[in-house]
């Protein structure tokens, strides 16, 4: 099975990360097929390399980035998103004419057609973050 | 090709979810996916007619809902009891948008392969 992830919920709302992140690494531990997670709206915070939580609690970037080392698994934040919320590779820290990038490493910036790509190549498409109020 | 059903539910201007979602059923249009979309809960408010959100210096996603038909995106949907709640009628909605009751949703669920949710 192909599973594509779509994240909406920003990475203070660690229950949905830590959920969202799970679901992954049971997905691949199972032998299914999990190519890429998309980061959307405020989700794209989670990309967001000087954010600072607090010591004493779980960061969801670190978790998403050992996630992308151990399984190869693509994070593309959605850059119309991402820029709004400070999260900029160099290409857009320059063209918006930022003092710095500030996308952390493990991840890309994207348009939304590569989340419309991953959910037709998937058989499950899930979405963290999105739902009733 | 998937079929993909993205269902809104929230409110127009509370935070920016909303227009995110209306940009992604553009985007699965665009690229020519078979994809219906579904207000659902307070989102129905995104189909009031009239809005007039610059006071709070944003766009109006009714004009930007109103644009679906340019992507042939016409397979637009919205709550029945949602809209009584919201105090909206047929006809304060766009004309290509069909008002379905619970049976008629679970229906449009069922035959998307794909549910997305915003």
């Amino acid at each position: 099975m192909r599973y594509a992830l779509l994240v909406l919920a920003p990475p203070q709302a660690t229950a949905v990360h830590r959920a969202a992140i799970g679901l992954c690494e049971a997905a691949l531990d199972a032998g299914h097929a999990l190519p890429r997670v998309f980061f959307s709206d405020a989700g794209t915070q989670v990309a967001l390399d000087t954010a600072v939580p607090p010591g004493d609690e779980p960061s969801p970037r670190e978790h998403w980035q050992a996630l992308a080392r151990q399984h190869g698994v693509e994070l593309v934040a959605c850059i119309g998103s991402a820029v709004r919320h400070g999260v900029l590779d160099s290409d857009e820290a320059a063209r918006f004419e930022r003092p710095a990038a500030t996308l952390a490493e493990g991840f890309v910036l994207g348009g939304l057609g590569l989340l419309v790509e991953a959910t037709a190549a998937a058989d499950r498409a899930l979405t963290f973050g999105g739902g009733a109020p | 090709m998937k079929s993909t059903l993205l269902v809104m539910n929230r409110a127009p201007y509370a935070g920016t979810l909303a227009r995110a979602g209306l940009d992604a059923a553009l985007a699965y249009a665009a690229f020519d996916q078979p994809t219906s979309v579904l207000f659902a809960g307070p989102a129905v408010l995104q189909l009031a007619p009239a809005q007039e959100p610059a006071a709070i210096g944003r766009k109006s996603l009714r004009r930007l809902i109103d644009s679906m038909p340019l992507y042939d995106l016409e397979a637009v949907y919205a709550d029945a009891g949602a809209l009584a709640r919201y105090g909206l009628a047929a006809a304060d909605l766009p004309a290509f948008v069909t008002v379905l009751d619970p049976a008629a949703q679970r229906e449009l669920q069922d035959r998307h392969e794909h549910l997305l949710s915003f």
